[in-house]
């Protein structure tokens, strides 16, 4: 009615989910497990960090990063840790139920930008998963890379996600890994400590090194001063940053950080756009 | 006033604005203005002229709100009051969808209200811009995303301006560039700005990771139908859409006359001149980006006591959160959407934690939001200087005092120096 | 790795390169190349401190004997790492268990001998303190980020 005012077209709404179901479930350690739905659409995609919205009839939303492999069309992978309302109502989901699915949402890893360079990955307790995707496309074009990295740590040794993917790829000559824990037990082989105490047992060119990280926000602060004793510059590190995500599309305002919402700018970031504000508390 | 505006500036009598609600009611528009409710002037549907709040004004000062008589008959001879338009393309409380359980799995649909036609009546110049910064959230989010109910409503808008001659003691639009005169404002946020934002920063490490952005554009455009101005007997209008237009010609009204153009014209730059606050609005932004740790949030934090009617009368804010319910039987779920404020301790809660627990965080949030970081999110001021916050912090809370003292101690930094 | 090359890689071990040519060839004179089996103790909680590691391969296990629950891993030392600083300061006392996870291989200084170039060089002595105190505020804050539990 009013002149000038240009409305797109009727659009279907972005908080509207669509439901699908839950084609498989397995418990990855405690708390934590693993659904793997079917995707809303034929042709569904997602880019590696990304994240989902999971619907619960009747609980909530909540977001959840894509830790499937992004080449696999066919099925939705979320590894979700029990923590709230609505991620207990997930895990009370069993083979069959519905959910509700938005997404995918949000920024990725910079996966172009680390072609030819060396890739180190840092991961904590449930950070690991949204880098998974990470893992699973670099293996794939594996000649497209130098070194790759992972240092992953964990609380304890019956906390370490994807055990057995991890075995597998230990028997890889072209990728390093390392998993440590924070309290060890008498039967665990590998390192205890945190996982900043892993950089001098791996490999990497640090002038040609792309640094991402994923875990509790102190552990990534701590990791970023590794990266930056080793001269990896701040414009080739990147960060997945945790906020309050309810909307995911930008409008409600929870996840702001600093000038960014990190539901639509991030949730990864290069570490140098973000640092000013990083470094301040209650950003 | 240039003579194209003249050409098509019309004289309303006072008598006759009742003509231009009936006409807008006739067309099925429901007509929203202003009216008295609980000693405030608010927003709401009305039927003819007469409820409007006719020979009223407001007396607002930090903290402090009182309706009082004034000497003449003017309709509209008030500041703006605690509502803002926002509720009708942004509502308090709205309905997003509706879920139902159908064996063993459940179907969503939408299910927002269809927002009616309506006719806003009365919308000054600093809201015109309100509607604009909210257009930058809701509509075509980066390329990607619109609110399809604000879409709805805000096209189904009739938009009647009056240009503001009352300004309350708590105003500074003029300081924003966004009044009070509508048409002829200001760059927003930019006035005496002799750097693009971003390129003068002066502490060091907020200029080595501050991302620049271009230099914000001016504010608006702004949207209107019709704009009138208040005289003594008469209104003066224009018309700002083809829509207005055919208003003014189904009104059959006169031209005005260049006395009766150049009055009005008159009347509100005299109001410029009356704004009960200023605010220096240079280099604005950096200016709160580089002072995150100033001791001055302290100080307002020990006042602030995060009630949240700063975020609530602001006609700009735009957070909301989500409450998700099922009837008894467990068959039917919806998500109704709510105004939030970033106020509140769980806006900023996650699992394990939150990542403002402090209410100089959370202060320190809202107005640098509002001041700084919009120009990067919107490229645009989220200010309008309605000078709302102010009337309404139940403690008299002054934005512009506060960002005066900030800019008073530039680059204080709360630790002590060895 | 034969001992000649533990000991052409001592030069390039992590924690000597911040010293001065100078004060590695000092070092290099009183140095030895040390192995250690899997379970081989390299240091045991309560005895004399008589020996500094330099780890140039393999994993040593800090822990602490809690009794009726065995030992409990404490951290995990490897490649780049050096063992010990109980040898240092009185009463020259290991405060923990240090125990070889795989084959370790590196290089070993004699307590005694290195206390002694410390107190007759006392800007060597100085620029290993530094060297010993960058690792132990390492640990330190590794130990304090633990402690917080920060993924539960």
């Amino acid at each position: 009615m009013t002149a000038n005012l240009q409305v797109h077209e009727q659009c279907s709404s972005p908080m509207l989910p669509a439901v699908v179901h839950i084609r498989d479930r397995r418990s990855e350690a405690p708390g934590v497990f693993t659904l793997a739905v079917e995707p809303p659409s034929a042709g569904w995609t997602f880019r590696p960090g990304q994240f989902n919205m999971l619907y619960v009839f009747g609980v909530g939303e909540a977001a959840i990063s894509l830790s499937g492999d992004p080449a696999d069309r066919g099925t939705i992978i979320h590894t979700i840790r029990n923590v709230g309302s609505v991620t207990g109502a997930l895990d009370r989901l069993r083979v069959g139920d519905a959910l509700g699915v938005r997404g995918p949402f949000g920024s990725s890893w910079p996966l172009d930008e680390a072609r030819g360079h060396d890739v180190v990955m840092v991961a904590g307790g449930i950070g690991l998963p949204p880098l998974r995707p990470v893992i699973y496309h670099l293996l794939r074009h594996r000649s497209d890379f130098g070194r790759i990295v992972l240092l992953y740590g964990a609380r304890t040794p019956a906390d370490v996600l994807y055990g057995d993917e991890l075995d597998q790829w230990r028997q890889r000559a072209d990728f390093q890994i390392q998993v440590t824990v924070d309290h060890g037990s008498p039967s665990w082989r590998g390192p205890v400590g945190l996982v900043t105490e892993l950089f001098p047992r791996c490999g990497f060119e640090p002038s040609r090194t792309v640094g991402l990280m994923c875990g509790p926000e102190v552990m990534m602060r701590f990791t970023i001063r590794e990266f930056l004793k080793r001269r990896v510059t701040e414009d080739r590190l990147f960060l997945s940053l945790e906020r309050n995500m309810q909307c995911a599309v930008g409008f409600c305002g929870h996840c702001q950080f600093g000038p960014n919402f990190v539901c639509m700018d991030g949730p990864v970031f290069r570490y140098d756009r973000i640092r000013s504000f990083f470094n301040v508390r209650e950003a | 006033m240039t003579t194209s505006h003249q050409a098509d500036t019309r004289i309303l009598p006072k008598a006759r604005l009742d003509d231009l609600i009936q006409f807008l009611l006739q067309d099925g528009f429901e007509v929203i203005g202003p009216q008295i409710e609980q000693q405030a002037i608010v927003y709401g549907p009305v039927q003819s002229a007469k409820e409007l709040p006719v020979g009223w004004t407001d007396r607002q000062a930090p903290g402090s709100y009182r309706l009082e008589k004034r000497q003449d008959n003017a309709y509209f001879g008030y500041a703006v009051g605690p509502h803002s338009w926002k509720k009708y393309l942004f509502p308090p409380t709205l309905r997003l969808w509706q879920a139902r359980r159908i064996d063993g799995r459940f179907e969503v649909c939408d299910a927002m209200p269809d927002p009616p036609r309506r006719a806003l009546l009365g919308v000054r110049a600093c809201e015109l811009h309100a509607l604009a910064v909210q257009d930058k959230v809701f509509l075509d989010r980066a390329g990607q995303f619109t609110d399809p109910h604000y879409a709805k409503a805000r096209e189904r808008l009739f938009l009647i301006a009056v240009e503001c001659e009352t300004p309350s003691g708590t105003c500074f639009c003029a300081s924003m560039g966004t009044g009070p005169t509508v048409e002829r404002a200001k760059p927003h946020g930019m006035q005496g700005e002799e750097n693009p934002v971003g390129a003068d920063l002066s502490s060091a490490s907020v200029r080595q990771s501050l991302p620049l952005i271009p230099e914000p554009s001016p504010p608006g455009p702004v949207f209107f139908d019709l704009v009138l101005t208040e005289l003594d007997e008469e209104f003066v209008v224009r018309p700002g859409s083809v829509a207005g237009q055919s208003m003014l010609d189904r009104l059959e009204l006169t031209t005005a006359s260049p006395e009766q153009g150049e009055e009005a014209q008159r009347r509100v730059e005299a109001a410029a001149q009356k704004m009960g606050r200023t605010l220096d609005v240079t280099d604005i932004r950096n200016l709160l980006h580089r002072n995150q740790e100033h001791p001055r949030w302290d100080e307002v934090a020990g006042r602030c006591l995060a009630c949240t009617n700063c975020t609530l009368v602001c006609p700009t804010c735009f957070c909301s959160c989500v409450e998700d319910a099922t009837d008894l039987n467990l068959q039917t779920a919806e998500r109704v959407r709510r105004w939030d404020s970033c106020f509140t301790p769980e806006f900023a809660r996650v699992h394990g934690g939150n990542f403002r627990p402090s209410i100089r965080g959370r202060y320190r949030q809202w107005l640098t939001h509002k001041f700084a970081s919009w120009f990067d999110q919107f490229d645009v001021s989220g200010c309008v200087g309605c000078g709302r916050c102010i009337t309404w912090c139940p403690v008299g809370i002054d934005v512009t005092e506060e960002i005066t003292a900030i800019r008073a101690t530039d680059g204080q930094r709360e630790e002590k120096k060895p | 790795m034969t001992d000649l090359a533990l000991l052409g890689a001592f030069a390039s071990h992590a924690f000597l390169e911040a010293l001065s040519e100078q004060h590695r060839m000092r070092l290099a004179s009183g140095v030895n190349p040390f192995r250690a089996a899997p379970g081989e103790y390299l240091a045991r909680e309560g005895e004399p401190a008589q020996a500094f590691y330099l780890i140039q391969s393999g994993h040593v296990g800090i822990g602490t004997h809690l009794g009726k629950g065995g030992t409990a891993p404490i951290q995990t030392l490897g490649p780049g790492d050096v063992v010990g600083w109980s040898w240092l300061l009185p009463p020259y006392q290991w405060q923990f268990d240090a125990r070889a996870i795989d084959s370790v291989q590196g290089l070993v200084f004699d307590a005694a001998w290195l206390r002694d170039q410390c107190e007759q060089d006392h800007e060597l002595g100085y620029h290993l303190l530094k060297q010993l105190l960058t690792v132990v505020s390492g640990r330190l804050a590794a130990c304090r980020i633990q402690q917080l539990d920060i993924y539960k």
